[in-house]
């Protein structure tokens, strides 16, 4: 186990949550890997129920000893955690334990009946992932239809009377223009607007490349962070973009294994949400219990030792970013001490352009075999120099070609 | 402030954490960090005792840093994590 340094009894807020917490502030609990859905850049490669799942009776242990611990609420999700049967139980058991609940879901279950039931609730905010304010872009990589039934949810929880619902986006190239539509969707059915960045872990790994917004993109969005920002969630997501000069509202430093870790649906403690590989696995809860991991994990305590900025610690603009993400790192095959994919002074590029190897996954949860749900990530077009419909020459003229012979022709 | 009696809003709860305490508002959910273990004890306190100079000086907060103490208390008000303490909530201890 990695020794500790000396903590020190003073110094800033963020200074300390580099020390760790004695509990995580945010903690992430996927509750299956089951889902109706098969997103192309699902960050648990989600699809297929493991057989491990924690019962009923161990996730009410996990939210027992939350309580203990006062973690005041986790984020549930998935894979897409209403199909769990037991779900609706376990949320009722946790806001009875004042473990409030905060859960991500694709609207599939969201019925006028279980609306009106959150609209019951105190303590439980709902959060509709939408990737495209049009179903266009969001089925594009969410899967068909899928576009229809969150908004079909985000209006049943309207007319429950559930008020401040969450929009949950992860910011790609395809929806970096819609920025403005996400808020004037969010707005329409009372709720809030939440972007989150998109990284390269889980089923991400495959899409990355093509989705992950472009260098200019990446300015777009932190100008529309800086203008909108404070009436627009984040999750801390963004402190990448912080290198580009004033930092963005909230903690601006990576919570992995700190502030926030994630409890995988078999009982798995990883370091952050985005980060589900053995790599950053601190153990599993089912051994010793959730507080034994979060507090004696000789990975967490690694991650809770001074870090050295590696190739960045010569960049003025470390202290801002502090090299941005670790998992956007480690998934795109980058060292850990470097620069993010996409570091916005560019260092990002430069490292992508070298060698590298891609870890492969280290689990999977995909359904095997693709369903009606799976996106299908292909774009229309046609070639732009064809300007009519393709016709043979004696389709526009009868006597196309036809020249007459000399003879009868009139003199 | 200081000749005033105040208490813990009663839908706050303190966790603590080796730099103070961390302190959440079940109703607005706001999550504010106590940085010293001095404050903690004192917003502990601020219950037990006549008024908020008779819990500084319990805590054992000197003099010279009474006004300070007061100014972190005013903010911990404004997140409405403590609260004045009336006739009511007297009745109700």
């Amino acid at each position: 186990m990695t020794e500790l340094a000396e903590r020190p009894t003073t110094g800033s807020l963020v200074q300390q949550f580099e020390y760790g917490l004695d509990a995580p502030i945010c903690l992430t609990w996927e509750l299956t890997y089951a889902c109706n859905l098969e997103c192309a850049h699902c960050l648990s490669s989600s699809g297929r129920r493991d057989p491990r799942e924690l019962t009923t009776a161990q996730c009410e242990a996990v939210i027992d000893e939350l309580q203990r611990m006062q973690v005041f609420y986790v984020n549930i999700g998935g894979g897409e955690p209403t199909i769990r049967p037991d779900f609706w139980h376990l949320l009722e058991y946790a806001v009875d334990r004042q473990v409030g609940v905060k859960f991500s879901t694709n609207g599939v279950r969201i019925t006028p009946e279980r609306a009106r039931f959150l609209a019951s609730t105190d303590y439980v905010d709902v959060q509709i992932s939408v990737d495209g304010a049009t179903a266009e872009v969001n089925d594009y990589v969410r899967g068909p239809g899928s576009f229809d039934t969150a908004v079909r949810a985000l209006a049943n929880l309207q007319d429950a009377g559930f008020r401040d619902a969450k929009i949950s986006v992860v910011c790609t190239r395809h929806n970096i223009d819609q920025l403005d539509d996400f808020k004037a969707l969010a707005e329409r059915f009372g709720a809030t607007l939440r972007l989150t960045r998109l990284r390269p872990s889980g089923r991400g790994a495959d899409v990355w490349d093509e989705l992950h917004p472009l260098p200019e993109q990446q300015r777009q969005l932190y100008d529309w962070l800086m203008a909108h920002g404070d009436r627009v969630l984040t999750g801390d997501s963004f402190f990448h973009l912080a290198a580009f000069g004033e930092s963005l509202p909230g903690l601006n430093l990576c919570g992995a294994g700190r502030v926030v870790c994630l409890i995988d649906p078999v009982g798995d403690v990883y370091a952050c949400p985005f980060a589900i590989h053995e790599t950053f696995l601190a153990g599993n809860l089912l051994t010793g219990g959730f507080q034994q991991v979060w507090q004696t994990s000789s990975l967490f305590a690694q991650l809770r030792s001074p870090q050295t900025g590696g190739a960045c610690a010569s960049c003025s603009f470390y202290d801002s970013c502090r090299g941005g993400c670790m998992a956007a790192k480690f998934f795109t095959g980058l060292p850990l001490d470097g620069p993010d994919p996409e570091c916005v002074q560019g260092y990002g590029e430069l490292a992508l352009a070298g060698n590298r190897v891609v870890p492969a996954p280290s689990q999977d949860h995909s359904k095997t075999a693709p369903t009606r749900s799976q996106p299908v990530m292909l774009t229309l077009t046609r070639r732009e120099e064809i300007d009519a419909a393709p016709v043979t020459a004696c389709a526009s003229n009868p006597l196309a070609g036809y020249t007459l012979p000399r003879s009868l022709a009139r003199p | 402030m200081l000749e005033e009696a105040w208490t813990l809003s009663p839908s706050v709860a303190l966790r603590p954490e080796p730099f103070g305490a961390l302190a959440y508002h079940f109703g607005n959910r706001k999550l504010t960090f106590l940085k010293r273990r001095e404050l903690v004890a004192l917003v502990r306190g601020l219950d037990e005792h006549i008024d908020v100079r008779a819990a500084l000086t319990a805590t054992g907060i000197p003099e010279d840093q009474h006004d300070a103490y007061a100014v972190a208390l005013r903010g911990l008000a404004d997140a409405d994590m403590i609260r004045p303490r009336t006739a009511t909530t007297e009745d109700a201890r």
